[in-house]
């Protein structure tokens, strides 16, 4: 793992708060470029409100946020996208009906000249969409096809090949496994490693450790809005991961509930044959 | 999607990646694409379903009796500006369901728009060229408060155009009354006479070639030499040309894709940076300034204003839009299909005038059509993403 000196993307004591509720509270996070850094937790732990935060989409109730050691304040996803900082929202930010280009260069059409009607270069923007898909490793036959004809992970691959093309340098993926069989889900993964090897500063967000494990270099985990540590790999096992999430005595708590249930359900009569 | 992409990029192989390596091909393999023909292709078009209809309806009505005067140059000629005067609304129409929003409102502003020009011109004595322009800037305003609200309050297009439309339509009569008297403005152009600006409306093109034609006995003429039909009609340039520009937009520049994007996934769309309300805001505009096009047509040809025109156009305009492969719910649809939409619309109501059949009919025929239609769009929206739909 090659750690530069400054973070990609840093939060240095990020809160939220909707209303009385507090989703997040003085998140402090590092994320280095060549990095895979995962952020792990169980439903209701804060992702989704940091990933908000991230992205742009909220802003935080209190903290700052530095993008290459400087401090910056976005207004919305695509002035954290300008800064480079690209996200891949778990419904994916894809229009099901046009097709893969017209996806792919959305808002950013590359045009024939720059006169304000002028047609869109829909040749350049067709080869340098499947240049860009090819560079990650998915050869697409017609990229003129709706995207809604492609499967979940093509989807995925898509996005994320939009958010590498447009020069991010900071790639935050929402759960981009989570709807996805084995096969496409270790697709999906093998691209998370080449755009490490890119050298862009990768934030993967899951649930699923068995997904973010090998693939992550580090681990940030939040429990109920609070960040409960961050670990490089070497420090930390799967086993410990997983405790950590589920908040540790709460999981044995709950195998003890579930060993006392079947023990229940073993006695009845009608459950013998 | 055949519909706005031109063509695909030849295929040139597998591409190599920056290593040059060829990449593997990770899903949807080779020999698990079915190959499409040309027939399949053409038939996965959105405007595929109208074009198909405009067919069937030109063979059918030839087949009645009236065709040899519904298909000759006089009849073609009426229904063909039938389709126009609909066409016009039909296209803003579209764009804007594309878009994900509807104006009800079109309707209503056709016959406010007319009544603004025929009070300016007439009661505040501005030149014609002047009261039409303060109708295109009423429209403008109307537009623009119409997507303001829509964008703003987030309220469905459906429920704030409603209200528009008892809004215009009610200013248009009590304000026509209170000034006049009566509830229609006639003898707008005997004040002001423009013929320039009015020529623009409702005047004719190639008027040399038709008379040349009446001259060498082509086309049918009255004794004194003058052809039934001197030109073509400038409601039917309008129509194609503002198709033709729409059309433009629509699958070649960046906005054409914000609206595909804007209608078919607007979180998306704003999170990439689209600019989804102007685009919304800019079509409620076009819709408002579309109908008044047609108001203008409409009191050039007829010289007076009358402030129940327009009555019910909006869903017409919507039909259209409809029958032309425009989804309801946004994010798919061509202004090409919306051609035919407005082609099969103009046929059939003059078609059933010629044949004699009676015309009470038209509104069943229209209701059936409607929703074949839809039956037709649904399938070839699931035919586009590929699913369903058999072989």
């Amino acid at each position: 793992m090659t750690q530069a000196i400054q973070p990609a993307m840093e939060l240095r004591g990020v809160s939220v708060n909707f209303g009385s509720v507090r989703a997040l509270q003085d998140i402090d996070i590092k994320v280095y470029p060549g990095e895979v850094h995962c952020l792990l937790g169980d439903n209701g732990a804060g992702k989704s409100t940091l990933i908000k935060v991230l992205s742009g989409v909220h802003r935080p109730s209190k903290g700052e946020i530095f993008v290459d050691g400087k401090q910056v304040a976005f207004r919305s996803p695509r002035d954290a996208q300008d800064l480079g900082v690209a996200t891949v929202f778990q419904d994916l930010g894809m229009i099901s009906l046009m097709s893969i280009t017209r996806n792919f260069f959305l808002g950013r059409e590359p045009t024939k000249s720059s006169l304000p009607f002028s047609r869109i270069d829909k040749e350049r923007a067709n080869t340098i969409a499947r240049q860009a898909m090819a560079d990650i490793g998915i050869d697409v036959r017609d990229p003129t096809q709706a995207v809604g004809t492609l499967s979940g992970g093509e989807r995925q691959s898509v996005a994320i090949a939009r958010a590498v093309h447009f020069g991010a340098k900071v790639l935050i993926l929402d759960e981009p496994t989570s709807a996805l069989g084995v096969h496409q889900a270790a697709m999906v993964l093998k691209f998370i490693i080449e755009a490490r090897m890119r050298g862009l500063a990768v934030i993967f967000i899951s649930h699923n450790i068995h997904h973010a494990y090998p693939v992550g270099d580090t681990f940030t985990l939040l429990n109920r809005g609070r960040n409960r540590g961050t670990y490089a790999k070497s420090e930390i096992s799967r086993d410990e991961v997983i405790s950590i999430m589920s908040g540790g005595e709460d999981l044995k708590a709950v195998e003890a509930e579930i060993a006392g249930l079947l023990a229940q359900i073993g006695n009845r009569p009608s459950a013998a044959p | 999607m055949a519909a706005v992409e031109d063509k695909a990029i030849p295929s040139e192989g597998p591409v190599k990646d920056r290593f040059g390596m060829t990449s593997k091909r990770a899903v949807g393999a080779d020999e698990r694409l079915a190959s499409t023909g040309r027939l399949t292709q053409w038939l996965r078009r959105p405007e595929a379903g109208a074009a198909g209809g405009l067919i069937a309806t030109i063979i059918i009505f030839a087949l009645l009796p009236g065709a040899s005067n519904l298909y000759s140059l006089q009849g073609s000629m009426t229904f063909l500006t039938l389709a126009a005067e609909l066409g016009i609304i039909a296209t803003a129409a579209a764009l804007l369901i594309i878009a994900g929003e509807f104006d009800l409102s079109v309707g209503s502003m056709v016959g406010f728009a007319g009544v603004v020009i025929g009070l300016t011109v007439k009661y505040w004595g501005l030149p014609l060229w002047g009261g039409i322009a303060c109708a295109f800037a009423v429209a403008i305003l109307t537009g623009y408060v119409n997507g303001l609200i829509v964008v703003k309050t987030r309220l469905p297009s459906f429920i704030v155009t409603l209200a528009s439309l008892y809004i215009l339509r009610g200013l248009s009569i009590g304000i026509t009354r209170a000034v006049t008297g009566r509830t229609q403005i006639p003898y707008i152009l005997d004040g002001a006479p423009d013929p320039a600006t009015a020529g623009l409306f409702n005047g004719h093109l190639l008027t040399g070639f038709f008379h040349w034609m009446g001259t060498q006995g082509w086309i049918a003429t009255r004794t004194d030499g003058i052809p039934f039909v001197v030109g073509i009609p400038m409601s039917i340039v309008w129509w194609l040309g503002l198709t033709v520009l729409a059309g433009y937009v629509l699958t070649q520049t960046k906005y054409g894709n914000w609206i595909f994007a804007t209608g078919g996934d607007l979180n998306a769309a704003r999170n990439v940076g689209v600019p989804v309300d102007r685009v919304k805001i800019a079509l409620f505009i076009y819709t408002a300034c579309a109908a008044t096009l047609l108001a203008t047509i409409q009191v050039m040809e007829a010289g007076s204003a009358d402030t129940t025109r327009g009555l019910l156009k909006e869903f017409e305009a919507i039909i259209a839009a409809v029958i032309g492969g425009v989804l309801l719910t946004g994010g798919y649809g061509t202004v090409y299909g919306v051609l035919f939409g407005a082609l099969i619309f103009g046929l059939v109501q003059m078609g059933i005038f010629y044949t004699g059949i009676d015309t009470d009919w038209f509104k069943v025929f229209l209701g059936i059509v409607i929703l074949m239609a839809v039956l037709v769009n649904n399938y070839i929206r699931l035919k586009a993403l590929g699913r369903g739909g058999g072989k």
